[in-house]
C-alpha cells in the first residue's frame, strides 16, 4: 500500500499506509488527523482538506481541476504554489511516499 | 458493563442518544475539548458511524466503499475512550433520576444528555407502499438493499423529487437505468431552491433523458405478475412501470422519547441557541431539534450535515465551558450529474435576486436579498461564490445587487 506521511502544522509526523485509490483525505479523517476536517465528506464543497503537497510529488499529481481550483481561494490558511485539496488526490503506487504538510487552520 | 451509580455525581459523563452526524461529532469534539468523564455513544444502526452524503452519490456508483464511509476507523472511539455501542435503543429517558433505559434493560447514568436521534423517511400513504422493490434512501442498509437490486432492474421510478430523489435519478441515469421522476408539487426542490433554479435542474434532468412529471398525483402502487413491484397508477388513469421505487418525500424528525419524557417539541424538540432544551441537562441537535437561529430570526428546524456538525460542536463547547453558539450560517450542498448546487443563506422573506455567471456556462449563482440585506447564494458549478457568499452572510456584509451580479467583482474585496 501507498505510504503517506502527514506532517500537522505543529510537527507531528503520521506516516499512514493508504489503500490504493482512497483520497488524502479520507486516510487522514478515518486515521483521526486533526488537521484535516473534509466538513463536505469529500466532495471538493468546503476547502477543509487543505494540504500542502511536498514539490518533489507535485508533478505526479492529477492536474487541478475548475472546481478545485476555484475552491483553493477559499482556504482560510494561505494558498500556495504546493496548495492542493485532501479530497481530489487519490493515492496510487506512483504517489508512495509522498509527504503533505496540514496548514494552521481549515475552517 | 457496570453504569456509573447515581452516587457518583458529576461523573456519570454524557450520553448521547443517535451516533449520526450530530452524535458523533458531539463525542467528537468534547474529547477534543479536553472533557475527561465517560461519553456514551448510542446508535441503532449495525455499523460505526458514518457519513450520509455519499449514499446517495458516490457510494452507488462504487467511487467510495463502507471503508471510507465511516467517520473514522473504529480504533478511534476505543483510543478516545468513548463508549459507542451499536444496534443500540434506547427505550426511556427519567429525567428525575437523570438515566435512560435501554431496550435490552440496562440503565446508564447521565449528567448531560444529547438527543440525537435523527428524522425517519416518510412512509407513501398508498396502497401497495409496502410491495417489495419500494425503498427509502436514508441510511446504509437502505442503500446495501438497493445496491443488491439494482442489477435486474431496468426501470425505476422516483416518487418526491427532492435532493434525495434527485440524486438517485442522476446515479440511476448513469448506471443506464430508465428513470421517472414524479412530484406532487408544481416544480422540483420547490421547498428549497427558487424557481429559476427549480426550472434549470428539470430541464438538466431532461436532458439527461429522464422523464419528469411534476404535479402528478399517484393513486397507488401496483404489483407485477410476481409479485414484486410492477408499476405506478397514476390519478389520470395511466400508468408508469418500475421494478424500484425510491421514496423521497421527506422526513419526520424522531421526538418520541424525548416527547415521551415530558420535552417540549414543535416539529423537533425546543432547543435555544446553545441546543439546551428546558431541561438544562438535556440537548438535542441535528434532523431531531428545532434550534433558536439568530440568521433565521427564531427557532429552524433544518436537516443537513452543516447543522448537525455544528450543533455538536456547540454542545462540546457548552459543557465544556465555552462560548459557541448555533449562529452558523446554513449551508447545504447536492450534486446530480456534473452539477455541484450549493445553497447558503435562507431564502425566507427575500424579495429580490440577481445572477452572477450564466446558466448557459453551467456555471452561475443567485444572490437573493431582503431589502438590501443579502441573505442567501445558490451556487451551481461556482464554488467560491458559495463560500464567500458565507463569508459576506457571516459578516453581515451585502454586496449591491450590482456588485453581486457583476462577475468581475471580487466579492470578498468588502470584507478587508
Amino acid at each position: 500500500m501507498p505510504k503517506v506521511t502527514y506532517i500537522e502544522f505543529n510537527g507531528a509526523e503520521h506516516e499512514i499506509d493508504l489503500p490504493d485509490g482512497w483520497t488524502l483525505m479520507q486516510g487522514a479523517t478515518l486515521n483521526g488527523i486533526d488537521g484535516i476536517e473534509g466538513e463536505c465528506g469529500g466532495s471538493c464543497g468546503c476547502a477543509t482538506c487543505h494540504v500542502y503537497v511536498d514539490e518533489a510529488f507535485l508533478a505526479k499529481l492529477d492536474p487541478i481541476s475548475d472546481t478545485e481550483e476555484d475552491m483553493l481561494d477559499c482556504t482560510v490558511s494561505p494558498r500556495e504554489d504546493n496548495s492542493r485539496l485532501g479530497c481530489q488526490i487519490r493515492v496510487t503506487a506512483d504517489l508512495d511516499g509522498i509527504i503533505v504538510r496540514l496548514p494552521e487552520a481549515q475552517s | 458493563m457496570g453504569a456509573p451509580s447515581a452516587a457518583q455525581a458529576g461523573t456519570s459523563g454524557v450520553v448521547i442518544i443517535g451516533a449520526g452526524q450530530a452524535g458523533y461529532q458531539t463525542a467528537e469534539s468534547l474529547r477534543q475539548s479536553g472533557y475527561e468523564h465517560p461519553i456514551t455513544l448510542l446508535g441503532a444502526e449495525p455499523h460505526s458511524p458514518y457519513s450520509r452524503p455519499p449514499l446517495s452519490k458516490a457510494y452507488l456508483l462504487g467511487e467510495t466503499d463502507q471503508e471510507r464511509l465511516l467517520f473514522r476507523a473504529p480504533a478511534f472511539y476505543t483510543d478516545r475512550n468513548i463508549d459507542l455501542r451499536l444496534n443500540c435503543t434506547v427505550a426511556a429517558i427519567d429525567r428525575a433520576a437523570k438515566t435512560v433505559t435501554l431496550a435490552e434493560g440496562e440503565t446508564l447514568g447521565y449528567d448531560h444528555l444529547v438527543i440525537a436521534t435523527g428524522a425517519t423517511p416518510r412512509i407513501l400513504p398508498l396502497p401497495g407502499a409496502e410491495l417489495e422493490g419500494v425503498y427509502s434512501l436514508k441510511t446504509l442498509a437502505d442503500v446495501e438493499q438497493i445496491e443488491a437490486a439494482l442489477p435486474g432492474i431496468e426501470s425505476v421510478a422516483v416518487i418526491g423529487a427532492g435532493f434525495i430523489g434527485l440524486e438517485f435519478a442522476a446515479v440511476a441515469r448513469k448506471l443506464g437505468k430508465a428513470v421517472t421522476v414524479l412530484e406532487a408539487a408544481p416544480r422540483v426542490m420547490g421547498r428549497v431552491v427558487p424557481p429559476e433554479l427549480s426550472a434549470f435542474f428539470e430541464a438538466e434532468h431532461r436532458a439527461q433523458d429522464v422523464t419528469l412529471h411534476c404535479e402528478v398525483r399517484i393513486e397507488a402502487l401496483l404489483p407485477g405478475e410476481d409479485g414484486r413491484l410492477g408499476s405506478i397508477q397514476l390519478a389520470d388513469g395511466s400508468q408508469v412501470p418500475a421494478q424500484m421505487v425510491i421514496v423521497g418525500i421527506g422526513v419526520t424528525p424522531n421526538v418520541g422519547l424525548a416527547e415521551a419524557a415530558g420535552l417540549a417539541c414543535d416539529n423537533g424538540i425546543l432547543v435555544n441557541d446553545r441546543c439546551q432544551t428546558d431541561d438544562p441537562a438535556i440537548f438535542a441537535a441535528g434532523d431531531c431539534a428545532s434550534s433558536a437561529h439568530p440568521f433565521a430570526g427564531g427557532q429552524i428546524r433544518l436537516e443537513s450535515v452543516q447543522n448537525a456538525s455544528d450543533q455538536g460542536k456547540v454542545i462540546a463547547s457548552v459543557i465544556t465551558g465555552g462560548d459557541k453558539r448555533n449562529d452558523i450560517v446554513p449551508w447545504f450542498w447536492s450534486d446530480q450529474y456534473d452539477l455541484k448546487l450549493q445553497m447558503a443563506g435562507l431564502h425566507a422573506g427575500c424579495d429580490h435576486a440577481v445572477m452572477r455567471g450564466n446558466p448557459e456556462d453551467r456555471k452561475f449563482s443567485i444572490f437573493h436579498f431582503r431589502g438590501t440585506e443579502l441573505r442567501a447564494v445558490d451556487s451551481v458549478n461556482r464554488p467560491s461564490d458559495h463560500i464567500q457568499g458565507r463569508k459576506l452572510m457571516t459578516a453581515g456584509v451585502s454586496p449591491s445587487p450590482e456588485q453581486a451580479a457583476d462577475p468581475a467583482f471580487k466579492l470578498t474585496s468588502l470584507l478587508k
